[in-house]
């Protein structure tokens, strides 16, 4: 395989486990909710995200051509083969923190997907412009929780807050290039990650802000997920989301 | 945007799948959706392009089941459905007709091209009243959100603009 569809493939791979560990962590909230809207809303959001991990899966074993599925790729890959973001495998927490990382994730596939539907790949463009219309939906819904936790109560305030201080250090890895990204870029294919932060900056910083939290000091950054180094979470992530296939390989729906 | 043809066969198809409705909101067909794209035929084989209106959409997979069940029955025996992402789906592709089944239905239609913020000009599909407030900016799927009128008080679903 070719340097270039090596890492093309690498790139659909590592945006389907984006969209995939969040989704799956965002149907963790089915039945869990706070009030049935809200349980409504968050699985309906998850459902966007599994959605667009089909996509980028397909596309992913269609650029390999190796025969394997969208599914082979979701269930039969190991923690070290992963390489999404390490913020979207974290566990859901409680409501503050879920919407807290969602504020976060939304705000960056907004400029990411932005950047993306105006791909020399017609299909990652194509996924992209799907995808922007409903991260519009998510980041509408994400800002004003944001706002209404941080202006609520002294506890929702102190709750949120809490989430920000303790995610703020994940925001960093979305903006570092993978060591095999540039040439993608330099192809027109891939987005330039490290030119987001300032338009990210901008949208999480007017929310926090508005919502009177304080935002946390840059002074802690973790990152590994795209070189396939994760947190202890992931593991229990994947255990239960690819139990079945585990259990009983080859299983059908 | 309505999918439409000049062959007289495609014509036929057309019609034919004119009976294929959308799983989870029934009144409303597929090509009232803007989710049938295409039909055509290739050396007796037809070929039929459907977009998904949300990515993740659980339905298409039913879509596609009735689109080949129906094709089937009339007996067509070499049907290909295809999904096709660009260009992404917008309720601005939803027929007229298909905006007046879904108010009947007591789901109030998207407003046309106005995506943002705005909620001025959806109305209560009971009492027609503008006087809206959102209850939440996701419904019983993910096309919908779910509003109040504040006049008749009623409870409805709003067929999100996208």
């Amino acid at each position: 395989m070719e340097f270039q569809q090596k890492s093309l493939l690498n790139y659909c791979i590592a945006l389907g486990d984006d969209s995939l560990t969040l989704g799956h962590r965002l149907s963790e909230w089915c039945r869990n909710g706070p009030f049935l809207e809200e349980d409504l809303a968050l699985t309906n959001v998850s459902l966007d995200f599994i959605g667009r991990a089909r996509l980028f899966y397909s596309y992913a074993a269609e650029v390999e051509g190796q025969g394997r599925s969208e599914d082979d790729l979701a269930y039969l890959r190991d923690c070290r083969e992963y390489r999404n973001f390490l913020i979207n495998e974290l566990p859901i927490g409680d409501f503050a923190f879920t919407m807290a990382r969602q504020l976060m994730v939304d705000a960056y596939d907004m400029v990411f997907f932005a950047g993306l539907a105006q791909s020399k790949d017609p299909m990652l463009a194509a996924i992209a412009a799907k995808a922007i219309k409903e991260s519009r939906y998510h980041l509408r819904r994400s800002e004003d929780w944001i706002k209404r936790l941080g202006d609520g109560t002294e506890e929702s305030h102190e709750r949120v807050q809490n989430a920000f201080n303790q995610l703020w250090g994940y925001a960093a890895e979305m903006f570092e290039m993978a060591d095999d990204e540039q040439q993608l870029v330099d192809a027109g294919i891939a987005v330039n990650r490290s030119e987001l932060k300032p338009d990210w900056t901008s949208t999480v910083h007017s929310v926090l802000k508005e919502a009177t939290l304080d935002i946390p000091a840059d002074d802690w950054a973790i990152g590994g997920g795209r070189e396939g180094e994760h947190t202890e979470h992931l593991g229990f992530l994947l255990a239960e989301l690819q139990f079945l296939q585990r259990t009983y390989p080859g299983q059908q729906w | 945007m309505v999918a439409t043809s000049n062959n007289p066969e495609t014509t036929q198809l057309f019609e034919l799948l004119s009976s294929v409705v959308d799983p989870e909101i029934p009144v409303l067909t597929l090509q009232d959706l803007g989710v049938l794209r295409d039909i055509s035929v290739v050396d007796g084989e037809v070929k039929v392009t459907i977009t998904p209106t949300y990515a993740g959409y659980p339905a298409m997979e039913v879509m596609r089941a009735d689109i080949e069940s129906t094709l089937a029955t009339a007996g067509y025996e070499h049907v290909t459905v295809e999904q096709k992402l660009s260009p992404a789906w917008s309720t601005d592709w939803m027929s007229e007709n298909g905006r007046e089944k879904l108010r009947a239905y007591g789901i109030a239609p998207p407003v046309k091209t106005d995506c943002g913020q705005s909620t001025g000009q959806i109305a209560c599909p009971q009492c027609n009243s503008t006087g809206v407030k959102l209850i939440s900016e996701f419904g019983s799927t993910a096309c919908k959100a779910l509003y109040q009128c504040q006049d008749c008080r009623e409870p409805f679903d709003y067929f999100k603009c996208i």
